[in-house]
């Protein structure tokens, strides 16, 4: 089945139809009847999220207003006019750390936060470029040599730990992965199995992740007791994958013990075998649930890893987040922020990309929810 | 000895108080290359007949012979098409056949597999949409997919529990057609579950009435004697079909009437008037 790919079906695939409504703008070919569609799904958004900055700019205004009053008047109280004006005045400069009132930052600030995360990035990956040339040399010499090659060990951008906590999720993910689905289709096909798991399944569903990372903490430290190497990324993975596979396994056992009873009288009526049964029918049905449950362990995953991250000192946005906000640093707060806003927005494009992969593997073509 | 035989057969679901007895004494004998209709109200237990018959499930008294041994599990001698199609809805036309004509024909080589369900889904007239999956398809097309994959198979006996319940009068009769060549064809041994009277004289030899569950049981057999092949315009003059048509409606009104006068205990209503409700708004 051959089928031309377009842009309207892929962005239908995914879940972002508004994209088409704009690429119709601007070619011109919006009809009048598209015209009320073209509000809704293009304008209201734009409009609500000016909205939304507007807000956002008057709260942490006001904000900043309580907190300087409260700091000029402290100091008229404790210290006199005279401090409190130095007070004001500095307050007023804006740039020193001592007299600046803490609060929520205000979107210009934190876009003006994002963009020195950015040059920061910029500096530190020209740094690394310049020390792997520098090194490449002697390297070459020391792997000759039989030792290990220099690498470079300086601080991570916010970028590189904005990779390091993808891998991070996605070998939690993949971790989930390769225990639930086996272990769901096989509590879904066995009532023994499903009766003898339920229990476990029930107790430690609900456990929240700080409790797992404590757990799998004092396993394995133990097991990498003679290993020098850094246990930060094993433990906060082996977190994330046990934290959010509770989804997958409840999902795919149902589906696959809830498969429509005609299509098993279908394999019954064929004499399908076992083995054939499960890969062309049981598994097939199930499909759409079993991605609905990966959906979901992916976002969870993606939601429990920043406090994993911060308790496992593994160097990630939730590590980030954390000496950030310890650093308090003049522009920590809209750092902070910054990291809030990636962190949503990269949860929202896993959640898309998994919708794609659902929508594409899955006979049942539903529309993006 | 008779190529399907129904001995007796009792189906009984549930346990204890919820016992209901769905099936009663169910005696049913098929000859080889005979067309055998049995028609009964909905809900009168004509899918759990079938899937008897099918092996699906197990009588709770009784045996279900064919060609003289009992039935255990379903076999590919039987094929059947069921009530609400079944096609696999992941696989396309064609591979919800092959599906079939695999599990059927384990010995064959991947080409003569695939030059059976060309066949068979040439015969229903679906090539051109042989790779387009059950969704993109309308309800005789789905029908006539069930039926290419029953038959591809080439089951000795073709069990069709309400094959065409689902579709508008037209297609309907095509598919009917359709059935009743292929089966002179090849002349195998077909039982047609439905719940349209004209439908079972078109098609059948023997027509042979459920009555209506629990407890159903089979009632007396009429023979259709009108000569094949059957043309629908003419066949509404024919003085036979009209009588047959005639006695097998009033059989089976009169089961229905029976069961409503069965059912009718007259239910005393209390005694209720509104109250002086005009009254209030006069002041």
């Amino acid at each position: 089945m051959k089928q031309s790919i377009t842009l309207g079906k892929v962005t239908k695939l995914m879940g972002l139809g508004f994209l088409s409504t704009i690429k119709d703008l601007f070619t011109g070919k919006l009809e009048k009847e598209d015209f009320k569609n073209f509000l809704r799904k293009v304008v209201v958004p734009i409009a609500s999220i000016l909205l939304f900055i507007g807000l956002w700019h008057m709260g942490s205004k006001t904000l900043y207003n309580i907190e300087a009053d409260f700091r000029i008047n402290k100091a008229l109280e404790e210290q006199g006019q005279a401090a409190a004006d130095a007070v004001a005045a500095c307050i007023a400069l804006g740039e020193d750390s001592s007299c600046k009132p803490n609060t929520l930052p205000s979107p210009a600030q934190v876009w003006e936060s994002y963009r020195s995360l950015l040059r920061d990035h910029n500096i530190i990956s020209a740094d690394k470029a310049a020390f792997i040339e520098k090194t490449a040399a002697l390297n070459e010499k020391r792997l000759a040599e039989g030792k290990d090659a220099i690498t470079y060990t300086g601080r991570p951008s916010f970028v590189d730990q904005i990779f390091r906590s993808l891998k991070t999720v996605f070998a939690g993910f993949l971790l989930a992965l390769f225990i639930a689905v086996p272990l769901g289709i096989f509590i879904g096909l066995s009532p023994t199995l499903k009766s003898a798991f339920n229990w476990f399944i029930q107790i430690f569903k609900p456990v929240s992740p700080v409790v797992w990372y404590l757990l799998v903490f004092m396993i394995v430290k133990t097991l990498l007791i003679d290993s020098n190497e850094d246990s930060s990324f094993t433990i906060s993975f082996i977190s994330v994958g046990l934290c959010s596979m509770w989804a997958t396994l409840v999902n795919t056992a149902m589906g696959v013990s809830s498969v429509d009873k005609d299509y098993i009288n279908v394999a019954k009526v064929l004499k399908l075998g076992n083995f054939q049964k499960i890969f062309k029918v049981v598994l097939p049905s199930s499909l759409p649930l079993i991605f609905t449950g990966l959906k979901i362990t992916l976002s969870v995953a993606w939601m429990v890893l920043i406090a994993i991250e911060l308790l496992a000192q593994s160097p990630g946005l939730g590590l980030f987040v954390w000496e950030e906000f310890q650093n308090g640093a003049n522009d920590s707060n809209a750092k902070i922020i910054v990291a809030m806003f990636v962190i949503g927005i990269i949860g929202f494009l896993l959640d898309r990309l998994m919708l794609t992969i659902q929508n594409w593997v899955s006979f049942d073509k539903t529309d993006a929810i | 000895m008779a190529y399907l035989e129904l001995n007796n057969i009792y189906k009984t679901y549930g346990q204890g108080e919820n016992e209901t007895e769905v099936l009663s004494n169910i005696n049913l004998s098929i000859e080889e290359g005979e067309f055998v209709a049995i028609v009964g109200f909905t809900g009168s237990g004509k899918t759990t007949l079938v899937n008897l018959i099918n092996g699906l499930i197990e009588p709770t008294k009784g045996a279900v012979l064919f060609k003289g041994a009992p039935v255990q599990g379903t076999s590919h001698e039987r094929g059947v098409i069921f009530q609400n199609y079944s096609l696999l809805p992941w696989l396309t036309v064609g591979q919800n056949v092959y599906m079939a004509v695999k599990e059927a024909f384990p010995k064959h080589s991947k080409t003569e597999l695939s030059a059976i369900v060309a066949d068979y889904v040439e015969m229903v007239g679906l090539t051109p949409a042989i790779n387009k999956r059950p969704k993109e398809l309308s309800g005789g097309m789905r029908q006539r997919v069930a039926v290419a994959r029953a038959l591809a198979m080439k089951p000795e006996m073709i069990i069709m529990d309400e094959p065409l319940g689902a579709l508008d009068a037209l297609t309907r009769g095509n598919l009917q057609d359709e059935i009743l060549n292929i089966w002179e064809k090849d002349k195998r041994t077909a039982l047609l579950i439905t719940n349209d009277v004209d439908e079972s004289i078109y098609m059948a030899d023997r027509i042979i009435p459920l009555r209506p569950g629990p407890n159903a049981t089979l009632g007396p057999e009429f023979k259709i004697d009108i000569d094949r092949p059957r043309d629908k315009t003419e066949m509404n003059d024919n003085a036979n079909f009209k009588k047959t048509r005639n006695a097998i409606i009033e059989y089976l009104m009169d089961i229905g009437n029976e069961r409503k006068t069965e059912t009718q205990d007259l239910i005393e209503l209390p005694d209720l008037s509104p109250k002086d409700f005009v009254n209030q708004f006069k002041y």
